[in-house]
């Protein structure tokens, strides 16, 4: 214990705070992958009309582009979808401080990016967070279909973007509250992720080539 | 900001007599007007004070009275003294300091004993009200037999000396904040000077040890226009109001995430950014990177060391210096594992569970012919 409670906070938030962070999201994704594949799937005795394998494949990787015709019906949340996640990667694995974590947890570290282009990929993904969030409420049918978790998730995806901006600017609070709170949000995503839809993170793969792969079999092409 | 001269007319030394105007002392000295000018435009600038406000400074600060100044000595190692009293003397730092009427400072004072508790006792009475104490150095309070000054413990004599001062300047980070005696797990269970003072202004100067420029510069405020604006952490903003890192000369290396990765490192012999060596320039709040050390010579990460960041509260227990905030202070590879065996345990548990659902629920499955889906006759008639 220190005289400083922010210390004191940024301290736990770097010790225990991490650990608990770290075993519950490993914990949580490792635990719902394997109940997904367990979950395993009637065997079909039809013969496959293609290679289902080889669509499944393909299908990870096509899915990263939009569905022919989709951008133009919805273009914020196109363009917004795709700012903010290039924007996260970018942030995440490009800043000195973020290299600096991989290095001491994974023993590789790589070159970084110019803090103020950093600074600046942050603000666009804010941007993107926030325009998708407006036309996810302006949509009728969206905000229909929106639960309190879509609402939940965003605020948990919005946090690390905005404590961090904030710690390196030096707004609102003093630096090792902001620095505290960064970490503490950024533990709050990792504790969140496999219980919500953001398991999407690791489950998007299993998903594309499932469906890559039942529409293999059918002979469709997806 | 106030500009009342506080603490400055009418003060008395440990003789009883009225001292002489600060410039009076200087010019004695031999310290000409122009570097006394000039040492009033450096404090000024670094300050941050309008450039009109530099002639009031001078001139407020020529006509102080000597302060009696109380120096009190807790658990400490000196290194605040020494950084003060033997940073590039001569200079005018230096003479300011001596001008002012030290009444009682047990590391420089030559009286010891009875004379020189005498002293400080007279300087009290004498100025009740107006003097000014320093205080470096923490104060235990686990056992007040831990540190006693002529069979005083630190407590009742900080306590009793604050009493009548006008103002408490906790000098150096173990009066700021505790510091060292106070790293865990605190065996002297040692306090802070603010921690214990009520009611009267403490102004923070922590730094390990502080600036003395800064140092001076702060007894020059107070002289001339009374309290400095302080921050969340009762330091000067004048002087701890920026971060090292914000001036730091190699930050244009950070900011193009060029760093050294070591200290022997083609990063380390180019002076690129020393952040993934430890450096805590991030947090914190001095003025290092502008007023420099040793007569503006040069400061640690000049000389190629990371900062520790000794100006904030407690940065012995901040962890590793050598290894930098953003990184995890405990080893979670072993956790890390544990929970993926954990997580695919229970994983198998819960679909083994799914699978005799499925398979009990596969038992009791009956299946359903044409009759069954026919109304029964006695029940239509109903």
């Amino acid at each position: 214990m220190t005289s400083d409670p922010a210390m004191d906070l940024l301290m736990w938030a770097r010790g225990p705070g991490f650990q608990i962070a770290t075993v519950v999201l490993l914990f949580g994704i490792v635990l719902r992958i394997v109940e997904i594949l367990a979950l395993g799937r009637a065997r079909d005795l039809a013969p496959p009309k293609a290679s289902p394998a080889q669509s499944g494949l393909r299908t990870v990787f096509s899915r990263f582009l939009p569905r022919h015709g989709m951008a133009m019906r919805s273009p914020v949340i196109h363009i917004g979808g795709y700012l903010f996640h290039a924007g996260f990667f970018i942030v995440l694995l490009f800043f000195g401080p973020h290299i600096q974590l991989f290095e001491e947890g994974f023993g590789i570290g790589w070159p970084g990016l110019p803090s103020p282009l950093i600074e600046a990929v942050t603000v666009i993904s804010m941007v993107a967070l926030v325009a998708v969030l407006i036309a996810r409420v302006r949509d009728p049918v969206r905000k229909l279909l929106s639960t309190f978790e879509d609402y939940a998730v965003w605020v948990v995806t919005f946090l690390p973007f905005l404590t961090g901006f904030m710690a390196v600017n030096k707004l609102g609070l003093p630096y090792t509250w902001m620095m505290a709170l960064h970490v503490l949000s950024v533990e709050l995503l990792m504790v969140v992720l496999p219980f919500t839809k953001l398991t999407h993170a690791v489950t998007f793969l299993f998903a594309r080539y499932y469906n890559g792969w039942v529409n293999g079999r059918k002979g469709a092409a997806t | 900001m106030s500009h009342g001269r506080a603490g400055a007319p009418e003060l008395k030394d440990s003789l009883g007599a009225t001292p002489d105007a600060l410039a009076d002392v200087l010019r004695r000295r031999g310290v000409s007007r122009r570097a006394f000018l000039n040492y009033c435009s450096l404090l000024g600038a670094l300050m941050a004070l309008p450039p009109a406000l530099v002639p009031r400074l001078a001139h407020a600060l020529e006509g102080a009275r000597r302060p009696s100044v109380i120096w009190l000595s807790f658990q400490e190692c000196t290194g605040c003294t020494e950084s003060l009293t033997r940073s590039h003397a001569p200079s005018v730092e230096d003479l300011i300091f001596q001008s002012i009427s030290l009444d009682y400072h047990h590391t420089l004072q030559a009286a010891s004993g009875a004379a020189a508790e005498a002293a400080r006792e007279h300087a009290m009475k004498e100025n009740a009200g107006k003097y000014l104490v320093v205080v470096d150095g923490s104060i235990p309070l686990a056992n007040p037999g831990y540190s006693t000054i002529a069979g005083i413990s630190n407590k009742d004599m900080l306590l009793d000396t604050a009493r009548g001062a006008a103002a408490i300047l906790a000098v150096g980070t173990c009066a700021s904040y505790g510091g060292l005696p106070k790293a865990d797990p605190n065996p002297t269970g040692a306090v802070a000077v603010a921690d214990l003072i009520t009611g009267k202004p403490v102004i923070n100067i922590p730094g390990c040890p502080p600036i003395p420029v800064v140092i001076t510069g702060v007894v020059a405020h107070f002289l001339a226009f009374g309290l400095p604006g302080l921050d969340d952490l009762g330091r000067p903003l004048a002087f701890f109001g920026e971060r090292i890192h914000d001036r730091c000369y190699r930050r244009p290396f950070y900011d193009r995430g060029l760093f050294a990765h070591g200290f022997d490192d083609d990063g380390a012999r180019k002076g690129w950014c020393l952040y993934k060596v430890g450096c805590k320039g991030p947090v914190a709040f001095n003025a290092c990177a502008t007023v420099k050390w040793n007569a503006g010579v040069s400061f640690p990460i000049e000389a190629g060391h990371p900062c520790l960041g000794c100006s904030q509260p407690d940065f012995w227990d901040g962890g590793d210096f050598y290894q930098t905030l953003a990184i995890p202070t405990e080893n979670v590879a072993g956790l890390a594992m544990g929970a993926m065996a954990v997580g695919a345990g229970a994983g198998a548990a819960v679909s083994a569970l799914n699978t005799a659902k499925r398979k009990t629920a596969k038992k009791a499955h009956e299946t359903v012919t044409i009759e069954n889906l026919e109304k029964p006759k006695e029940k239509a008639e109903t």
